[in-house]
């Protein structure tokens, strides 16, 4: 579904732009006025000590919450605030922190529930399972299976994803939301908790996903070697302001980011 | 006979009654008959608690009198001259009109708020429904119009073991109606778009979300179901007695139905129900008279009860593991 006055991005282009974003909570400011850019097919990360506004901002994003102030652009079209199912319908997927999955569905009820946007017949076919409703979800099985073998979790598909281990569970939320093809990926904090191994593999399907599909991601990490092994540009925040913005060498050699991470009187 | 007087009152609780059911089959039979019936009504309420409860984790305290509005809105309708069969279709469509005000006027402005204050709101909603009813059908009871349904009447009955059974075909219609609206049902939650999109409501809202899910949605979806199931079951309890508000207390019985089978799961209403119905119409027969009879009132709950004791999560509920 493509709103009429939305153009089409090539890679290189500003895919997602926050202009002067402020958001906060009663007398807390999560977010004070931020601006930066995402491009079309590029790794962005989002870094910051803890409680620097990473998952408010990408909850801005994705329209979880809706900013006091400021503007999103997304595919040329400018909104005061995004709401969570236009997000979605514009191909905005996201992880959680915390993972979020349907944890009483299977691994493969939770990448097809990945598919609801793109599965359109109406409710009285879906209510008989009939006909179209029968081919369309044979067509979009067909896609799933695509995305389990490529994160090769093809022996959990039938399992309850609440039995899984962890990793195996931030693997099957990846999965959902590829499922959704979406052009913008969220992740927060995907490698959180994981041993080497596991982060090594998540690492691995990032740059797959990015060079693969070519879909546009921005992540946030607290692995710095992570994040500068992955990201073609960084962006900082610290107490809710933006610090630095660049490509991971710049960054790492920004006063105003050293003295965020080694902790300096504010 | 067989009772001696120090075990008197052990053998009249556990041998007569097993006696006198294998002595005389066919009113056996006959019970069981009856309390399959009565089980598979149960069953249809419990079915409209379970399919809200499963996609917004409220307990719909309005599901009783939901099915006595329905069924009064059907029969006042034809009342006024409108055909049975388009009453049906614009009884359908007044429960559709009542899922979307719900949608909109009770649940969208109490979203995220503790599922007591939900809970509380489908109270809210009952009284309304009450008033609202009374206000435009009156408060005497009426005549659910199963002729003009062509809704089968009449009795047959057989032979059987040197007696006779008697099967009312209301009763038959009534079951075969709510096997397949199960069966529907549980397919339709198990292998559908729509389905999936429901149960992972009911797993995560934030998740929900983020897919691209509408909760307004799925919450209309449900209500409507719901509200389509309780016609059903207006249609069915009507025609067996009466469409009068003294109906709405059905919705009490579906509360140790519930507690058997479990609030999410859709076969669970069904054995849940069916179990209370067959417990409750063998038990006032054959163990009824030791205490004077009157227990099919309260039996139903004591058999949820004792259950609890075994299995807290209900026959096919969830099993609830924390991992901590």
């Amino acid at each position: 579904m493509r709103a009429p006055d939305e153009t089409v991005i090539k890679a290189g282009q500003t895919l997602l732009s926050v202009e002067n974003v402020s958001l906060s909570f009663g007398g807390v400011k999560a977010i004070r006025n931020v601006s930066f850019d995402i491009k079309k097919g590029e790794i962005r990360a989002i870094i910051g000590p803890n409680g620097a506004g990473k998952t408010s901002m990408l909850n801005v994003i994705n329209g979880f919450y809706h900013p006091q102030e400021g503007e999103i652009t997304f595919k040329g079209v400018k909104r005061k605030k995004m709401r969570p199912h236009d997000a979605a319908t514009g191909g905005i997927a996201r992880t959680f922190q915390n993972v979020a999955l349907f944890k009483s569905m299977t691994t493969l009820d939770n990448i097809m529930a990945g598919r609801t946007l793109k599965m359109n017949k109406n409710f009285f076919w879906q209510l008989l399972r009939y006909g179209p409703a029968e081919q369309e979800e044979i067509q979009h099985r067909r896609k799933v299976e695509e995305i389990i073998d490529f994160l090769e979790i093809q022996h959990i598909r039938r399992v309850p994803v609440g039995r899984l281990p962890y990793g195996l569970q931030k693997r099957v939320e990846l999965g959902r939301a590829l499922a959704m093809e979406p052009e913008l990926l969220l992740l927060d904090e995907p490698m959180a908790g994981m041993n080497l191994e596991e982060k090594e593999d998540m690492c691995r399907y990032v740059i797959d996903v990015n060079n693969h599909y070519g879909t546009t991601i921005a992540l946030i990490e607290h692995d710095m070697g992570v994040v500068m092994d992955l990201a073609n540009r960084v962006v900082v925040l610290d107490y809710g302001q933006k610090i630095a913005d660049g490509t991971p060498d710049e960054v790492k050699a920004d006063k105003a980011v050293i003295d965020a991470y080694l902790g300096v009187a504010h | 006979m067989l009772c001696v007087k120090p075990y008197n009152m052990l053998c009249k609780v556990f041998v007569i009654p097993f006696y006198e059911m294998w002595d005389l089959p066919d009113i056996f039979v006959q019970t069981l008959w009856e309390g399959l019936v009565g089980g598979t009504l149960y069953s249809l309420i419990a079915l409209g608690f379970v399919l809200i409860f499963k996609a917004s984790g409220v307990f719909n305290f309005a599901q009783g009198i939901m099915v006595v509005f329905s069924a009064l809105t059907l029969v006042g309708l034809h009342a006024i001259g409108v055909p049975a069969y388009v009453a049906l279709a614009l009884a359908a469509l007044i429960m559709l009109v009542l899922a979307f005000a719900v949608e909109r006027v009770v649940l969208r402005p109490l979203v995220n708020q503790p599922d007591i204050i939900l809970f509380m709101a489908t109270f809210g909603l009952t009284y309304f429904l009450i008033g609202f009813g009374e206000l435009i059908f009156g408060g005497d009871p009426k005549v659910m119009i199963t002729r003009e349904l062509n809704i089968p009447t009449g009795r047959i009955s057989f032979d059987f073991a040197g007696g006779r059974v008697e099967m009312q075909k209301l009763d038959i219609t009534a079951t075969v109606v709510a096997g397949l609206m199960v069966a529907v049902l549980a397919v339709f939650f198990s292998k559908t778009r729509i389905g999936r999109a429901l149960r992972a409501v009911a797993d995560s809202h934030k998740a929900a979300l983020s897919v691209g899910i509408s909760l307004n949605q799925i919450w209309i979806i449900v209500w409507f179901a719901a509200g389509l199931v309780a016609l059903v079951t207006g249609i069915m309890w009507g025609a067996r007695s009466e469409v009068s508000f003294a109906l709405e207390i059905i919705a009490l019985k579906a509360l140790p139905v519930l507690i058997l089978g479990g609030f999410t799961s859709i076969p669970g209403a069904i054995v849940g129900g069916l179990i209370i119905g067959i417990g409750e119409k063998v038990g006032e027969i054959y163990w009824g008279p030791i205490i004077g009879g009157g227990i099919e009132s309260w039996l139903a709950y004591m058999i949820a009860l004792i259950f609890l004791l075994f299995r807290p999560q209900g026959l096919f509920g969830e099993k609830i593991i924390e991992r901590v």
